[in-house]
């Protein structure tokens, strides 16, 4: 066939000739992956300081006199920005699909290198604009992450001379990246797999972040044109989202806009958002239990159909996240079906990971620890889902700190528990080198415990009735001063948590130069990418000659098998564990 | 398999604090019982798929564990069981999504006898309407707004000289009557929340929402803003006073008219700037 043919080329790869175009101006896939975590990473330790300001005013109110209300409220909206879209996206996508997609579909690289390298500078660019509008008169923009107008470009909102508008730009540049990166992840699935590899024979997760990419390329141009009206309504006093109003006592010039028409777009881009994170973080997941419990996925063929109904689902359930915005309240009924329709699939892949648990093999090293937390974390939130989906019932907690404790669990705990796991995971194979075990348990145990004391009672602050967003809750009748030692407990474990993450730093850093020789499939993995000639990868993957998969990704344990996996290239009579060159 | 241990113990650990938990939704001060069902439905689902789901996470991690000599079982899918976990799913989704539904077609079914109060939101305090003698609240544009008519009032509108207005922050309301909530703001997006009350509503600018309810009981309650709106977002807060009928009725009387309140600004009320609206100044009343 001719892809075989054009794929074997080793010619067309470009190898580069010197250091910058090796490890900067880099056409390869793996380099482009390391530039985009290290990126995201490196945004998401401002986005974690962020969390433990804001952690600090809430539990001590008033103790640091430079968090006013107004940088309170920017500390916020940088922190759930850079958490959702510059760290959880660009990572996840970015990071994990590039590097892993090529190794796992047997490609020699991104079908399109070029773009995929763009794809990383533009995305860095977006990350500077954003980190711009920290050093701008007025500072950041303090609108919230949902950016809702009219606050969001009025007086009495902070940033509001140049932090709103690089965050637009910012994210419209965001998107641009976006783009090129989901395009180059769909049409290299479809295009580039290795001969024998079918759609069905991928690993969870490349299907994970294949829909994912899909769902980016629908979502984010709603938040591309909603960020440019809103934009335009800041610069050039245009109406799509303001109708006529005032503004601090004085009359404005807007007119016959509306602030929904902006939610909606919002949310169009928001829900899938939520899926774009989620997906590749149950792909990923998938994987490392099925390889460290030594045992096959369970139901394969559903885990993928749910990744995929998930998906499509996930474009029609938007506006729950509107019950009680003022839209018209019958789409409730519309809403709250569609949304807890969902939970079906969703509670079929949770069934599958614990049944792919049940009589396997589990070793319970770091990666799995990671992987069982995220299946403990996920469970909970996914419930808690369920209370905000279920439309009456959001009324009393929407705006509360359980919708806080919900999104954290579901969105924001678990798929970093699956990142964390996914490092620890692919870590020997990338670097070549093994990190230290002991500090690898700590970590997660401090992460795992911590987590779940920062955000478990926060559910129940939000039945209470505590409002989200607020600077300091002050005196109110209904909240008793039990909930402000809650909020004091829940800053100490932020606290801890986020000192915690500099062992993880410490143990990547540390490994990356002095760690042992590690082996080139330390787990026994069945899936391709740990099946490369060298480790780590050279450019190129595979040497003069592509695999070819004769198998599903799935082979542990299999009866009379001489060991417990079968790698994915290894031909039926099980005779060579080596490549077909 | 300190992970087994530690999954069963946080099991143990979230229902205890569920029993215990000295937070919880306050007592209920309205007409919503059926709201705080539905949360105690989804709590019961929710809670048993909680303990459930885990409790075998914990047990398959322990019976499971690796041991030396011990070979995993090969058994990549059951279609029989997927399918049972698939219905008895839906089956459970459908339980709690019943209660929601059913509360929730009450909430957007008004009652024909509701009395209406508007609520007015902007940065950062509340003021409220009552439609006066005649029954009808008057009409509004936001171009009308001023320090003079900060309510926005037509003044050409019969309807609306009558109009109670309420600019303290602290609204009452007569206990046992159901009441439709109109909810606008002048400028920017708020949110009229009373936990106690349970039903609640986002106030956008250039529309009006609503919600409604039935005050079951005396005392004041907290109104705080729930939706972002700027750095005094969280100082937005108001007071809703239940009173009894006639102790209700006295404190209305004492509220000025839109005609009233007009009058002590006097004639020499300032004209607006822009294009459409009517002069203001023109139409002060006698």
């Amino acid at each position: 066939m001719a892809y075989s043919t054009v794929a074997d080329d080793t010619r067309a790869l470009h190898h580069p000739k010197t250091w910058v175009g090796k490890y900067v101006w880099s056409q390869d896939h793996k380099v482009i992956a390391l530039q985009y975590s290290v990126t995201a990473i490196a945004v998401g330790v401002v986005a974690l300081v962020l969390s433990d300001l804001m952690r600090l005013q809430l539990g001590f109110p008033g103790a640091l006199k430079f968090i006013t209300p107004s940088a309170y409220l920017q500390f916020m909206t940088m922190h759930g920005m850079i958490m959702v879209v510059y760290l959880l996206t660009a990572l996840l996508l970015g990071g994990f699909g590039n590097y892993m997609i090529p190794l796992m579909i047997g490609a020699r690289d991104m079908v399109f290198p070029f773009v995929n390298m763009l794809s990383f500078w533009v995305y860095l660019l977006a990350v500077l604009v954003l980190m711009a509008s920290m050093f701008a008169p007025g500072g950041p923009t303090g609108a919230g992450w949902t950016l809702y107008p009219p606050q969001a470009i009025l007086e009495g909102t902070p940033g509001r001379p140049w932090g709103i508008i690089l965050m637009l730009a910012s994210l419209a540049i965001f998107v641009v990246a976006f783009t090129m990166g989901g395009l180059n992840y769909v049409t290299t699935v479809l295009q580039a797999r290795a001969r024998g590899m079918t759609l069905m024979r991928m690993p969870c997760t490349v299907w994970g972040i294949f829909v994912a990419a899909i769902l980016g390329l629908l979502a984010f141009p709603a938040l591309f044109v909603a960020a440019v009206m809103m934009m335009l309504d800041r610069v050039i006093g245009t109406s799509f989202f303001m109708p006529s109003l005032v503004s601090m006592g004085q009359q404005t010039n807007y007119n016959g806009g509306s602030p929904l028409l902006f939610q909606h777009l919002f949310w169009f881009f928001g829900h899938p958002e939520v899926y774009i994170v989620a997906l590749p973080a149950f792909g990923i997941v998938s994987d490392l239990i099925s390889v460290h419990a030594r045992k096959n996925l369970f139901g394969y063929r559903m885990m993928v159909w749910a990744i995929v109904i998930i998906g499509a689902l996930s474009m029609f359930v938007w506006a729950h996240h509107m019950y009680v915005s003022g839209m018209n309240p019958y789409f409730g009924f519309f809403f709250a079906t569609s949304t807890l329709i969902i939970a079906v699939p969703t509670a079929i892949k949770v069934y599958n990971w614990l049944l792919t648990l049940w009589r396997g093999d589990i070793h319970l090293r770091v990666p799995m620890l990671f992987a069982i937390g995220f299946i403990f974390t996920f469970i909970h939130g996914g419930l808690s889902g369920l209370f905000l989906g279920n439309v009456s019932v959001d009324v009393p907690l929407s705006d509360t700190f359980f919708v806080v404790g919900h999104f954290h669990m579901v969105m924001g705990v678990s798929p970093v528990l699956v990142i964390f796991g996914g490092i620890y995971h692919w870590y020997p194979k990338i670097t070549g080198r093994m990190w230290n075990a002991t500090l690898g348990y700590i970590h997660f145990w401090v992460t795992f415990l911590g987590v779940y004391a920062i955000f478990l009672p926060m559910h129940y602050l939000g039945f209470l009735g505590v409002p989200r967003r607020y600077y300091a809750l002050g005196e109110t009748t209904f909240i008793p001063h039990s909930a402000h030692l809650a909020n004091e407990a829940i800053t100490i474990a932020a606290l801890i948590v986020g000192v915690a993450q500099l062992l993880f730093f410490y143990n990547m850093i540390w490994s990356f130069f002095r760690g042992p020789q590690a082996d080139p499939n330390p787990w026994g993995a069945a899936t391709l990418e740990w099946q490369t000639p060298q480790t780590p990868p050279a450019h190129g993957n595979w040497g003069p000659t592509l695999p070819v998969v004769y198998r599903w990704a799935y082979d542990y344990s299999v009866p009379g098998a001489p060991e417990d996996f079968i790698p994915q290239n290894v031909p039926p009579d099980g005779a060579s564990r080596h490549h077909v060159t | 398999m300190a992970i087994a241990i530690v999954i069963a113990a946080l099991i143990l650990f979230s229902i205890a604090f569920q029993l215990l938990t000295p937070w919880w939704l306050t007592p209920l001060a309205s007409n919503w019982r059926s709201i705080d069902t539905a949360l105690d439905v989804t709590m019961w689902v929710c809670g048993f798929f909680f303990v459930a789901l885990n409790a075998f996470l914990a047990f398959a991690i322990y019976r499971y564990r690796h041991r030396q000599g011990h070979r995993a079982h090969y058994n990549p899918e059951s279609v029989t069981l997927e399918r049972r976990l698939t219905v008895w799913t839906a089956v459970g989704i459908a339980a709690l999504l019943a209660p929601g539904l059913i509360a929730w077609k009450e909430f957007v079914t008004v009652p024909k006898d509701a009395a209406v109060v508007e609520a007015v939101g902007q940065q950062w305090q509340w003021s409220y309407r009552f439609p006066g003698r005649d029954g009808v609240l008057g009409t509004v544009s936001s171009r009308l707004v001023s320090p003079d008519n900060p309510f926005g009032l037509n003044p050409d509108d019969p309807f609306g000289r009558d109009d109670i207005l309420v600019e303290d922050g602290e609204v009452h309301l007569p206990l046992g009557r159901p009441v439709k909530v109109l909810l606008r703001s002048k400028d920017v997006t708020h949110d009229f929340f009373v936990p106690q009350i349970r039903a609640r509503m986002d106030m956008a600018p250039g529309m009006v929402t609503y919600f409604w309810f039935t005050p079951t009981r005396t005392g004041t309650f907290e109104i705080l803003c729930a939706e972002l709106c700027g750095v005094g977002h969280y100082m937005m807060r108001g007071a809703l006073v239940v009173d009894k009928q006639p102790a209700f009725q006295a404190w209305l009387g004492q509220q000025p008219t839109f005609a009233q309140s007009m009058a002590t600004a006097g004639p020499s009320a300032p004209a607006i700037g822009g294009g459409d609206q009517p002069k203001a100044d023109q139409r002060t009343t006698k």
